[in-house]
């Protein structure tokens, strides 16, 4: 093991994609080439993670580690373990075997499935995020849209009516909503507004790693594309960790910095995005990137 | 097991066998444990529908001796056809001796209210509710609220009180007001006005809640802290009247409206009939009742 102050690298074990200044544009803290002491350590690692349903695989042996401010996309075809995996790494499926342990906010490290129930929704609905592929999988429809982005603020203990108003207002904003939209419900807005309404209540807490399961999935092209941007906006500004699950090639290419293929519940690739789409390794990827570059 | 005689040949005392008694005790003993806490019962048929205080009735039956004097009260009334029938089951199936004095009651079963006269140590107020659990229609299902209760996760009901708020421009919630009983559970009061929580807070009385179609009893022991839910900003205020009751003269006691006659005439009187004759018989006059024509 390396010691903190060592310089030859800032991970006891490299990473392919890390420590590498070439992955605009998201990247911008790391460009400067400075060790910031709270990304010395990953976030969320995963070990051995494998998941079966009966004798069916979900997941097989999947290590991940994921740093502070880094997207990850899990990429692979229908039935890879995509979800499966994304699941077993925010706690709402329970590996059948593997460990996936956190780094708190006060820097300890805990195994997830360890973790007293009471203190892990605590942990889901302040430090981390969950933005489901259908929107009302993640919202209340029948509640307003300001009391759907207040809700985390309200379960967290804040009791001042007009402030959480306030900064529900501002989140709207912030996702494009129209600010008189708040008392609306969720039923009455558009795929895309529902989504970027989803991604608002998320935020509101400030969390520092969400996990997005086909975020775009159910979207026109165009709508898409919008979300796109506006994600790759917040995720920039917030400094956000991102593990993105998604079949979408170009998603990936537009929001992540490292990538990971799933095949048959296992990975069978990683490295940083750029260079798992330009220069694949495995024959696999390498038919999943000339697939899609011919379509 | 000893069973009182009853001097009716079919029924065993307060209608309930031995064994029934004994079960609800242990659950009401639970319920006064734990304050606040629904507790399961296996609740009984009783000769009387669902919706007319099964629950409440099955409680009485189980705590009531032959040296009980009891009230019911239906809306604060001790004449309607509901607390009239309660009353007469009792007087048959336990030959205890009934009142309508609230002071003179040992245990007052009751629907909707909470009698004006404050109550004493070694009373027994037993109210009949419909729906006991307040996370209901937020939640239906019974395995998250029960979580949610266990987790004290109680972001939810502020939730519903901020869609109060967005809608009405206050909390426009004036029957079955959520409580917070002794800074742990959150509890159903039952459909009583929000006028009547006050009362229920540091009450030197006890308090037993039974829902007989859904099964649960609840409990608030005398000198527990009650408190109603809301939000630094918009506080919880008592419902108030403009005009004192219109037979007594009463003020700041929860009123009826009246209707006299079809031509829009009506009047506002104590919802609670024991306090309104008291203060009748004692020289207490209201605007209607100044000819002596009600008294
Ligand atoms: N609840 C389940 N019970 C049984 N098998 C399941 C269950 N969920 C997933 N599987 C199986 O596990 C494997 C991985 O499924 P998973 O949903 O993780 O794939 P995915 O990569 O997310 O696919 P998609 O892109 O279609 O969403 C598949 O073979 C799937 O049939
Ligand atoms: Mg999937």
């Amino acid at each position: 093991m390396m010691t903190q102050g060592d310089s030859v690298s800032p991970h006891p074990e490299p990473i392919e994609g890390r420590g590498e200044t070439a992955n605009p544009p998201l990247r911008q803290a790391q460009g400067d080439g400075l060790p910031a002491l709270a990304e010395e350590k990953p976030l969320l690692s995963a070990s051995g993670v494998s998941k079966f349903y009966g004798s069916r695989i979900g997941c097989e042996d999947v290590s991940i580690d994921i740093w502070p401010g880094e997207v990850v996309a899990v990429v692979g075809e229908s039935g890879s373990g995509k979800t499966t995996l994304l699941n077993c790494i925010s706690t709402r499926l329970m590996p059948t075997t593997g460990t996936v342990a956190y780094r708190m906010r006060d820097g300890q490290i805990r195994d997830l499935y360890r973790m007293g129930e009471a203190e892990r929704r605590f942990l889901m609905r302040t430090d981390w995020g969950f933005v489901h592929q259908n929107p009302a999988d993640g919202l209340r429809m029948t509640v307003s849209a300001g009391a759907n982005v207040g809700e985390r603020l309200m379960a967290t203990g804040a009791r001042h009516y007009g402030n959480i108003r306030a900064t529900a207002g501002d989140w709207l904003g912030r996702v494009e909503i129209a600010e008189d939209r708040i008392d609306d419900q969720p039923r009455a807005f558009s795929g895309g507004m529902r989504q970027r309404l989803q991604i608002a209540r998320n935020l509101v807490t400030g969390p520092r790693l969400v996990f997005m399961d086909e975020p775009t999935g159910g979207l026109d092209v165009s709508v898409q594309a919008r979300l796109l941007d506006l994600l790759r906006g917040l995720v920039t500004d917030l400094g956000l960790a991102v593990v993105v699950v998604t079949h979408d090639l170009a998603v990936a290419r537009l929001l992540s910095h490292r990538m990971v293929v799933m095949k048959d519940g296992r990975v069978i690739e990683t490295g940083l995005t750029d260079r798992v789409l330009d220069d694949p390794r495995a024959p696999y990827t390498q038919l999943l990137v000339s697939s899609i570059l011919q379509a | 097991m000893t069973v009182q005689p009853t001097g009716l040949a079919d029924y065993n005392f307060a209608y309930l066998d031995e064994p029934t008694k004994r079960m609800i005790r242990r659950a009401i003993l639970k319920a006064i444990a734990i304050p606040g806490y629904q507790v399961p019962f296996a609740s009984r048929e009783m000769p009387m529908p669902y919706g007319w205080g099964t629950g409440g009735v099955q409680v009485t039956a189980s705590i009531i001796g032959p040296d009980d004097t009891l009230k019911v009260i239906d809306q604060g009334a001790d004449d309607t056809t509901n607390a009239v029938s309660i009353r007469a089951f009792f007087a048959k199936v336990a030959e205890v001796s009934t009142t309508t004095s609230t002071a003179e009651a040992t245990i007052i079963q009751t629907r909707h209210r909470i009698p004006e006269e404050t109550l004493g140590e070694g009373q027994v107020l037993v109210y009949q509710v419909p729906i006991p659990e307040p996370l209901r229609f937020l939640e239906p299902r019974e395995t998250e609220t029960r979580k949610m209760h266990a987790l004290e996760d109680y972001g939810l009901m502020h939730v519903k009180l901020y869609e109060d708020i967005a809608r009405n421009g206050h909390i426009a919630t004036t029957y079955a007001y959520p409580v917070k009983v002794e800074g742990r559970y959150v509890m159903d009061p039952s459909p009583t006005p929000k006028f009547d929580n006050p009362k229920m807070d540091q009450s030197e009385a006890l308090q037993l809640f039974g829902a007989g179609r859904e099964k649960r009893i609840y409990a608030v022991p005398p000198y527990t802290s009650v408190v109603s839910l809301d939000f630094e900003d918009y506080p919880f205020e008592v419902n108030r009247f403009d005009e004192p009751c219109a037979l007594c003269g009463a003020e700041g006691v929860y009123l009826d409206e009246v209707v006299l006659d079809d031509r829009g005439g009506r009047m506002f009187v104590c919802s609670d009939t024991d306090h309104c004759e008291k203060r009748r018989a004692a020289g207490h006059r209201g605007a209607m009742a100044s000819e002596g024509t009600l008294a």
